[in-house]
């Protein structure tokens, strides 16, 4: 089954597998990403389950937010491939949604909370079409599912960390994608912005949808995600997080950086 | 205002006011993405530039006098690249030293070659000559319908105009990619906006708004702009868009004021002579510059702490 089939099949609300590794949301092979001398990113193999939720782990400085800058054709790789459901990145581009680190933006840009909404519109858009109020209602609709309706005119610099942790997320749902590719999304956000942002992201789940977030609270791992991916510049180990998200992996992902009682103290899937 | 404005006042101003917009438009981008020091490079390695294409060609004309400066440009690029690399220093101090040595080296240049014959010396290529771009045949409002005394505009005028027209048409083409882009580059690349073309588009655009207007306005003028209006506008509103307008209200309020200011002002005072007209404009905008910071309703955003 080709992919159009496969699209096809699931228009018609068919519940479709996907067992070929190539119609993966997203296969990386023998990627790698270098800034200067030292690759940033060296030779990683992996390949997202259709219709997961897929963490990306590993300590700082271990290329996970560079592996998916990589996979979305934002930095250059070095070498290697990236298919996104089985075809090159440029065909499927309007297929990805992405949130950046919340911290990569200057907030106090001079804007509004719906035009950051808005951008994630931007491939129907285009440079000249005219926002219209369809446009407008589905960009309040999106703000509506992550609890920020009521900010909708507001200036994004009198916004606390989370609440610009949901826009960006309001922004990727306006995107309307398949494969969901988010940059630390809890990183330093409130309790409640957290519940809100994983309710999202499993509903998308739901709706077979996939999502893939770098993630660094490993306290979490097994509540949030189905499928791990370990890496540290080179790939430790990938695959379903009860068989995967080990203290063994673990140990050998951080090395001497993580205790081995701070790993007694994790919740690991039952051994 | 009769005869005599239409004669010796109506081109400078309007050669004033597309200069001071030309440089504002992109002006507003290049604050906000933190490189505003570019349009005062720019400005600055036009100098050479131009003195070189001058000394080859031995005239003085657009096309030339465009790509000496886009010359000089590649050249103080690579240069701030070799420095930073060579010495490693951090980008905004290798910019520093290039463009300064650079303006320098065409300061040099010029004393030691023959340019009596041209309107090319230190003064003009700091302060313009706008006071001297006069409407010889104009006799009065009647000659904006005489085609013979239209023919007779100055030259400036056209070239001025047709780049704050380019410049404007870009604008508002590349609005979305442009402001998605400033804002969040990342994001911009994710959705398929070639974002490095970008920027250099939006450098080239500041450059031929340098070029054009340094030959009528002088350097001067053109650094003011690029960075005033649009500082000045930051501090009036918080959404783009509307900023972008306030920044051209302020460059041609600039542009007008200061023109007014420098012909009449001195006389106001008792003082015998007018003063450089680009002089006045460059410093009437960064009056509105202060103003704004003191009184403008925005003004607790800038230098606010983040992510608050």
């Amino acid at each position: 089954m080709n992919n159009a089939a496969l699209e096809l099949a699931s228009e018609a609300g068919e519940r479709v597998s996907h067992p070929a590794p190539t119609d993966s949301p997203l296969a990386m092979q023998e990627l790698t990403v270098s800034y200067g001398e030292k690759p940033a990113v060296f030779s990683i193999d992996a390949t997202v389950p259709a219709e997961s939720m897929t963490a990306i782990i590993g300590p700082n400085g271990a290329g996970k937010s560079t592996l998916l800058k990589a996979a979305l054709g934002i930095v250059p790789r070095l070498s290697g491939r990236v298919m996104v459901f089985g075809a090159p990145l440029a065909h499927v581009m309007h297929r990805i949604a992405y949130v950046p680190q919340r911290a990569s933006v200057d907030w106090d840009f001079p804007t509004r909370v719906i035009d950051v909404v808005l951008m994630g519109l931007y491939r129907e858009l285009g440079l000249l079409h005219l926002v219209r109020r369809h446009h407008r209602e589905r960009a309040v609709a999106c703000l509506e599912r992550v609890g920020m309706a009521d900010f909708a005119d507001r200036q994004i610099g009198q916004l606390s960390g989370g609440q610009q942790q949901r826009i960006f997320l309001a922004r990727a749902l306006a995107q309307n994608a398949e494969l969901y590719l988010l940059d630390e999304p809890f990183a330093g956000v409130d309790a409640a912005t957290e519940k809100a942002i994983i309710d999202v992201l499993k509903s998308l789940k739901a709706e077979n949808r996939t999502v893939v977030c770098v993630h660094h609270d490993l306290a979490t791992v097994t509540d949030y995600f189905d499928h791990v991916l370990l890496i540290n510049v080179r790939k430790i180990a990938e695959g379903p997080v009860a068989t995967t998200f080990t203290a063994e992996n673990l140990q050998k992902t951080y090395g001497g950086r993580l205790a081995t009682a701070h790993i007694d103290q994790l919740k690991l899937p039952a051994a | 205002m009769g005869a005599e404005f239409v004669q010796l006042s109506l081109t400078p101003l309007l050669i004033g006011i597309l200069a001071a917009i030309a440089c504002a438009l992109p002006g507003n981008f290049l604050i906000l993405r933190r490189q505003a020091l570019i349009g005062d490079a720019i400005s600055h390695v036009v100098l050479p530039g131009i003195v070189v294409a001058f000394l080859l060609t031995g005239i003085i004309s657009t096309w030339p006098m465009l790509l000496g400066a886009a010359g000089a440009a590649v050249v103080a690029v690579v240069l701030i690249e070799a420095i930073r690399r060579v010495g490693r220093i951090e980008p905004g101090a290798a910019m520093g030293v290039v463009f300064t040595s650079l303006f320098a080296a065409g300061v040099l240049l010029l004393e030691q070659s023959d340019t009596s014959g041209v309107h090319l010396d230190v003064e003009h290529a700091l302060y313009g000559n706008l006071e001297s771009l006069i409407w010889f045949s104009a006799e009065g409002w009647g000659s904006l319908a005489d085609p013979a005394a239209l023919a007779a505009l100055p030259p400036e005028l056209f070239r001025m105009a047709a780049a704050a027209v380019l410049i404007l048409a870009l604008t508002v083409i590349f609005w979305r990619p442009l402001k998605l882009s400033t804002f969040d580059e990342g994001f911009a690349g994710a959705v398929g906006i070639p974002t490095a073309a970008l920027s250099l588009g939006l450098v080239i655009t500041a450059a031929v708004a340098a070029v054009a207007a340094f030959d009528a306005v002088g350097s001067i003028i053109v650094i003011a702009m690029f960075i005033c209006p649009p500082a000045a506008a930051r501090l009036m509103t918080n959404r783009l868009e509307i900023q972008v307008l306030w920044s051209v209200v302020f460059a041609t309020l600039s542009a007008v004021l200061g023109y007014v200011l420098a012909g009449y002002g001195p006389l106001w005072l008792g003082a015998d002579n007018a003063v450089s007209a680009a002089g006045m404009i460059a410093t009437v905008s960064g009056l509105i510059l202060a103003l704004a910071c003191l009184f403008a309703p925005h003004r607790a955003r800038i230098g606010a702490p983040r992510g608050a």
